[in-house]
């Protein structure tokens, strides 16, 4: 078994794209369901953690910009670390996850121990 | 109570008591010196009160017997003077004068150390829990070897290398040091916690046996809540899913023995008074920052004792289980998560979740899935359930599931 990082990416930038308080609700259920899930299949290696939607980028020359690093578009949501067979396998198992409800993407990485 | 019960019982209520303070007294390396004392002590109340009766106060018998045996151990026993004395630092005169102290105080802080000695994390668990059974509960080891369905020689076996083990490392009988008194509390409430778990779900046919079991365990937890050093929220917790559990000891087994499933239990027989406790525990148990495992199984036992189904009790149930899952995989957890899901979330869903288990060796994921497809195709849950009874060990098992699959037959 291989531990794979999830990388979860959704809009933060139009209005449009944020949920509701009773949305977010529904959403919170499907997140702990979804991880439940992978837990019972003894799948979940971290449940990882949200990530807030402000950032700084830290370039070169002491250069420090506000907000993530890609455009708010596509910003990083969060993350979990799940086990897997193959790459394929991680694959099949992110297809489960919520953020893909509201428009976000799943990005599924080999994790190399150091 | 007449003689011939008097002194089984006493043997369990006193043995326990009395071998923790000469522990403590002695030292664990000489744990064997403390279980001859406290036997021979047994040997003659039963001899003597055969001929003569019993003595007005049984018990302050049996201690001044066992402090004056102490006596006479420490002024004969040339090895005792030779080579331990000196290790414990006893003057001559001390030893003339030392009297064992079977104050209730000095018992119950003897018995609270021995807990922590015996649940040692230097000690395997297996071995934690025979001592446990033993030492801290008094159980012989016939009794043992019933409640783990084993033959009495192999607990002696299993015993002595056990106790061998608790003498090479010289435990000290002492409460942990603050800093480290979490951490070991740990190892302590899983051996109380698995202590409780053996009686609650053995397959031994002797239910008398398995409700004792339980009821030490709970005692030995509620001995950690009354001190304040081990009173902790998650000693709470585990007390609170004890007293829960307990509660439907009366209405889980029918007059044959055999197991009465939760869906079909007549919830009168219930006990309100420990469903009350439990939550009283629980209450208590919320008073911390960290969630442990027994916070969340004290939950899911909390909404267990809601009969009626409801779509708050499932979905409690379910996200208990998505967070203890999360802390702690086990397929048991596993199985009943997909069950909440079921009840929760519908049964189409919960199957999809089933198949991905893959927990093919178990006997209980078989029922799930025939539980599941009972009323969606008949032939499936058949299917599972032929499976699930080919996997079943013990004969209350397969009980269970040949009646299931008659029922679902003539259906």
């Amino acid at each position: 078994m291989k531990e794979f990082l999830l990388v979860f990416r959704r809009d933060f930038d139009s209005t449009e794209a944020q949920p509701s308080p009773e949305q977010f609700q529904a959403m919170m259920k499907n997140w702990q369901d979804w991880m439940g899930s992978l837990a019972a299949q003894n799948k979940l290696v971290s449940a990882g953690n949200r990530l807030a939607s402000e950032g700084k980028v830290v370039k070169p020359g002491n250069v420090v910009t506000d907000g993530p690093y890609v455009e708010l578009k596509e910003a990083v949501g969060g993350y979990t670390i799940i086990r897997a067979d193959s790459i394929e396998e991680a694959a099949e198992l992110a297809k489960g996850c919520p953020v893909l409800a509201i428009k976000g993407n799943v990005e599924v990485r080999t994790i190399i121990p150091m | 109570m007449q003689e011939p019960e008097i002194i089984p019982h006493l043997f369990r209520t006193e043995y326990r008591k009395i071998i923790a303070v000469l522990c403590k007294r002695f030292g664990i390396e000489h744990i064997e010196i403390a279980e001859d004392i406290v036997s021979e002590t047994f040997l003659l109340a039963s001899e003597t009160w055969g001929q003569k009766g019993l003595p007005v106060n049984p018990i302050a018998w049996l201690y001044t017997v066992a402090k004056n045996k102490t006596k006479d151990f420490l002024k004969h026993d040339n090895v005792f003077t030779q080579k331990i004395v000196p290790e414990i630092k006893l003057t001559s005169s001390e030893r003339e004068e030392v009297e064992l102290d079977l104050s209730t105080q000095n018992i119950e802080d003897s018995q609270l150390q021995m807990v922590f000695a015996i649940c040692h994390p230097s000690i395997p668990v297996e071995a934690q829990i025979g001592l446990a059974l033993n030492i801290l509960c008094g159980f012989g080891a016939e009794e043992i070897a019933d409640a783990f369905l084993t033959n009495k020689d192999a607990i002696y076996k299993r015993l002595a290398r056990a106790k061998e083990k608790l003498r090479a490392e010289q435990i000290p009988i002492e409460l942990p040091s603050p800093q480290a008194i979490d951490e070991r509390l740990q190892t302590v409430l899983t051996t109380l916690y698995l202590l409780f778990n053996e009686g609650y779900y053995s397959a031994s046919q002797n239910i008398t046996l398995r409700k004792d079991l339980c009821l030490e365990a709970m005692r030995l937890t509620y001995l950690l809540s009354t001190c304040e050093q081990t009173n902790t929220p998650a000693v709470n917790a585990l007390l609170s899913l004890m007293c829960f559990h307990s509660s439907r000891f009366e209405a889980r087994t029918n007059d044959k023995g055999e197991m009465i499933l939760y869906e079909d239990q007549d919830a009168s027989l219930w006990s309100k008074e420990l469903i009350e406790k439990g939550e009283h525990y629980l209450n208590l148990a919320s008073k911390g920052l960290r969630v442990s495992r027994y916070h969340l199984e004290a939950a899911i036992a909390y909404w267990h004792t809601q009969k009626e189904d409801t779509t708050e009790k499932w979905e409690n149930i379910l996200q208990l289980y998505n967070r203890l899952l999360q802390l702690e995989y086990s397929p048991i957890a596993a199985l009943n998560r997909t069950y909440a899901l079921s009840k929760a979330n519908g049964k189409q869903e919960a199957i999809m979740e089933a198949e991905k288990l893959q927990l093919t060796d178990l006997h209980l994921y078989y029922s799930l899935l025939a539980n599941l497809y009972e009323e969606l195709d008949k032939e499936k849950a058949l299917m599972h359930l032929r499976k699930a009874l080919s996997l079943a060990k013990t004969s209350t098992d397969k009980n269970m599931l040949e009646k299931k699959i008659q029922k679902l037959e003539s259906n």
